[in-house]
């Protein structure tokens, strides 16, 4: 399906408008669901916001009514062809049937948001407790970007992330053991306790990064693109950032290169809609920021990023297209923070009522939604949770246990040895 | 040995490299159709195409951090910078990224870029284009930093940067180097980083320079011989690694030592070496070390004032008398 939003208002419209094939700036295709707005704007929200506190939040007998549940498959239909009817989408959604058989994959979408969402919370009581330094910035409420991402992508496949990198580390699946040592500064963390929590890496699963300058890691993922491309391994990049990292030059010269050489990279916005303490209206002239991506020669997509299964439709595609051959993407997932931007920011700039609105949809309780569509009773949730837990507390015993970040890594991690 | 250019020596090291090893790619401004903006590519897109020497747009920082990440993920690329003073733009990708993702990765991830281009001042080209940036690079470590000023140290540095090494490499040309001829090495005669150069032998003063001052050392030491000052010059040659013990081993022997560049005086490899130098020697100093750099100013464009900025033979014969109490 083929949907053009003129304006993110529009875009949050049930009927959106649709259009021919036009990629000018302003109609960014809308991709990944069919799930209506209508029906995340009906009961479930009001049952919800009783219930903000999204990891433990059931969802209500509203919420778990088949019509509310995303069918997100992607379909790709020709453009400007006699789009849906919203009647026909609403027949296409929800069908009971349809997510039962996605039930294992559901599942484990749920286990990584939850394993990420505790993760996050404990790092922050981590932090709390004086035994995490320096900067955290949570990914609370952006969990379904980031294990929509990975489950769209293959093992072998590039991934880069901004310093907001615990989640997707995670999803891209990094243990929960490597990522706490990491942030309790332990030479068993993912970077030898060299990083922190802005730097994460890891080699094995081809998470090459959380960078801290904002937009720093763009470049670096046309380039990762540009050696797929240069031995045709096929392999395709994938690059996150913030909304804030738009207005860089980082970002519009690794778009500029990306789209004039056609590379497999899909450049992909979180969009939680402040640049720090600056909501965007402040900060960017346009108001999606996927209209930016035709001025670089490549199309610009919106995908509902709180819905994990719309993140993977999304993705599945535009993955696709950059892995045939034709080229890369930019994607905009509107996202949230439910946190501040770092752990040392009150979010003071934005009111409890929006954050209590933007609540309703998180992802947790979105993915519960389709859980519960797809027949998971409450109880086998539960038993995740609980093994989550565990996981998440095993963690935080290994950090403790851990050795410290030794001295002869720090000095031999200047410089790479010469080969033999 | 052959004798070349300075700016054949580095085509032909990257031309040997690249026949060598297919991971091997040279990206830059006007570096293909163009043949380079200083003709170092000559002939290079016509042997190996438009896949593997690779005209950019004008976007440093986007390009640089092309190489950057081809490089984590096995690639070797060469990125020219037509010239330094263009870095600047591409600075957040060389210093945040390059020179710190092998330390950030805990040792994960190597980054075997080479940026390369011409350093320093031409001739008149005014205060945004006469930049040395040796000084600035050499500040941080993940970066070697490497700076031929002979035909030979030109190429077999350039092909120690592309074939062995696996750190992210700062290789600085000398803009007004290019047409200097020389003898060279052959395709495997590799120069290893860290390794100093006597130019010319002596007893009385040690005189450190690199890059282009290198001449300006040696013509000051010719100059001062006809007097009987005998000066020992040494061409450091790369900058990280420094060669501290080539160094203090002359300034033992000479006990006086004047260090010549091009970079700006405030902080800098010359005050660097300084320090190790009365550290590491403090007593075989018979005299304060003193320092020959560009005057402390940006660059402007009259040639009158330039060649007042810029470090001069006359300056160097200047200091050598400093540190030898000579009379002028």
């Amino acid at each position: 399906m083929v949907e053009r939003a003129q304006t993110n208002a529009a875009k949050r419209a049930p009927a959106r408008k649709t259009s021919g094939g036009s990629k000018a700036a302003g109609s960014a295709r809308v991709l990944g669901a069919s799930a209506g707005k209508k029906s995340t704007k009906g009961k479930g929200d009001k049952a919800q916001a009783k219930a903000p506190d999204a990891a433990s939040a059931k969802p209500s007998d509203a919420q778990r009514k088949p019509k509310e549940a995303a069918e997100a498959k992607a379909t790709k239909r020709s453009k400007g062809a006699g789009e849906p009817s919203a009647a026909k989408r609403k027949k296409a959604t929800g069908s009971r049937g349809k997510l039962a058989g996605r039930r294992d994959e559901l599942l484990g979408y749920f286990r990584k948001m939850y394993e990420i969402r505790r993760f996050e919370e404990e790092s922050a009581r981590g932090y709390a407790q004086g035994k995490i330094g320096g900067f955290l910035h949570l990914y609370i409420g952006q969990e379904a970007v980031g294990v929509g991402i990975s489950a769209a992508l293959e093992q072998e496949d590039y991934l880069f992330q901004s310093y907001r990198d615990h989640g997707v580390a995670l999803a891209r699946g990094m243990s929960a053991n490597a990522a706490m040592a990491e942030l309790y500064g332990k030479d068993t963390g993912c970077s030898r306790g060299l990083g922190g929590s802005m730097h994460f890496f890891d080699v094995a699963n081809n998470f090459l990064g959380g960078y801290g300058i904002v937009g720093g890691q763009i470049p670096l993922a046309a380039g990762t693109a540009f050696k797929s491309k240069y031995t045709q391994d096929g392999r395709v990049t994938v690059c996150l950032f913030g909304d804030g990292a738009t207005n860089i030059a980082g970002f519009h010269e690794a778009l500029s290169l990306a789209g004039l050489w056609k590379l497999p990279v899909i450049f992909v916005c979180e969009n939680n809609e402040y640049s720090m303490g600056t909501p965007m209206h402040r900060t960017s002239p346009v108001k999606d920021i996927a209209d930016k991506g035709p001025g670089y020669g490549m199309e610009g997509v919106i995908c509902e990023g709180h819905d994990v299964l719309q993140v993977k439709a999304c993705m599945a595609e535009v993955v696709e297209r950059a892995r045939t051959g034709g080229g890369p993407t930019l994607v905009e997932m509107k996202t949230y923070r439910f946190r501040g931007h770092s752990i040392s920011d009150p979010a003071k700039y934005r009111t409890d009522e929006e954050v209590k609105t933007r609540k309703a949809q998180d992802p947790l309780v979105v993915c519960r939604k389709h859980l519960a569509a797809a027949g998971v009773s409450d109880e086998e949730l539960a038993a995740i949770e609980e093994e989550i837990e565990a996981v998440v507390q095993a963690a935080v015993a290994f950090a403790e246990d851990s050795e410290p970040a030794k001295v002869e890594v720090m000095e031999n991690a200047v410089y790479a040895p010469l080969e033999a | 040995m052959a004798v070349q250019t300075y700016r054949d020596a580095l085509r032909d090291a990257m031309y040997e490299e690249m026949e060598r090893d297919e991971r091997v790619f040279l990206m830059g401004e006007e570096v293909g159709h163009y043949q380079g903006a200083y003709k170092v590519s000559q002939g290079l897109l016509e042997r190996f195409g438009e896949r593997r020497v690779v005209d950019a747009p004008i976007a440093e920082g986007g390009f640089a951090g092309v190489g950057i990440g081809a490089a984590m993920v096995g690639l070797k690329p060469i990125i020219e910078f037509m010239t330094w003073n263009f870095s600047f733009v591409a600075f957040d990708q060389i210093v945040s990224n390059a020179s710190k993702i092998f330390q950030m990765s805990g040792g994960a991830i190597p980054v075997p870029v080479v940026f390369r281009g011409p350093n320093g001042a031409a001739r008149q080209v005014a205060a945004q284009h006469s930049h040395s940036v040796d000084g600035l690079y050499a500040h941080f470590p993940g970066l070697q930093v490497v700076i031929p000023s002979t035909p030979a140290d030109a190429k077999g540095l350039l092909k120690t940067a592309i074939r062995d090494e696996p750190n992210p490499v700062i290789f600085l040309e000398g803009e007004t180097l290019y047409g200097l001829k020389g003898e060279v090495g052959g395709a495997d005669d590799l120069i290893p980083f860290g390794k100093a150069r006597i130019g010319r032998e002596g007893s009385d003063v040690t005189v450190i320079a690199w890059g282009r001052c290198y001449y300006e050392a040696l013509s000051a030491a010719e100059a001062v011989a006809e007097r009987g000052i005998e000066c020992e010059v040494i061409d450091p040659r790369t900058l990280r690694p420094l060669d501290i013990d080539a160094l203090v081993t002359s300034v033992e022997k000479t006990h006086r030592c004047v260090i010549v560049h091009e970079h700006l005086p405030y902080g800098g490899v010359g005050a660097e070496i300084v320090d190790q130098i009365q550290r590491f020697a403090f007593d075989a100093l018979d005299a304060p070390i003193i320092r020959v750099g560009s005057r402390d100013l940006p660059m402007p464009y009259a040639s009158n004032l330039e060649s007042l900025v810029l470090p001069t033979v006359e300056r160097v014969v200047e200091a050598i008398e400093a540190v030898t109490y000579a009379e002028s």
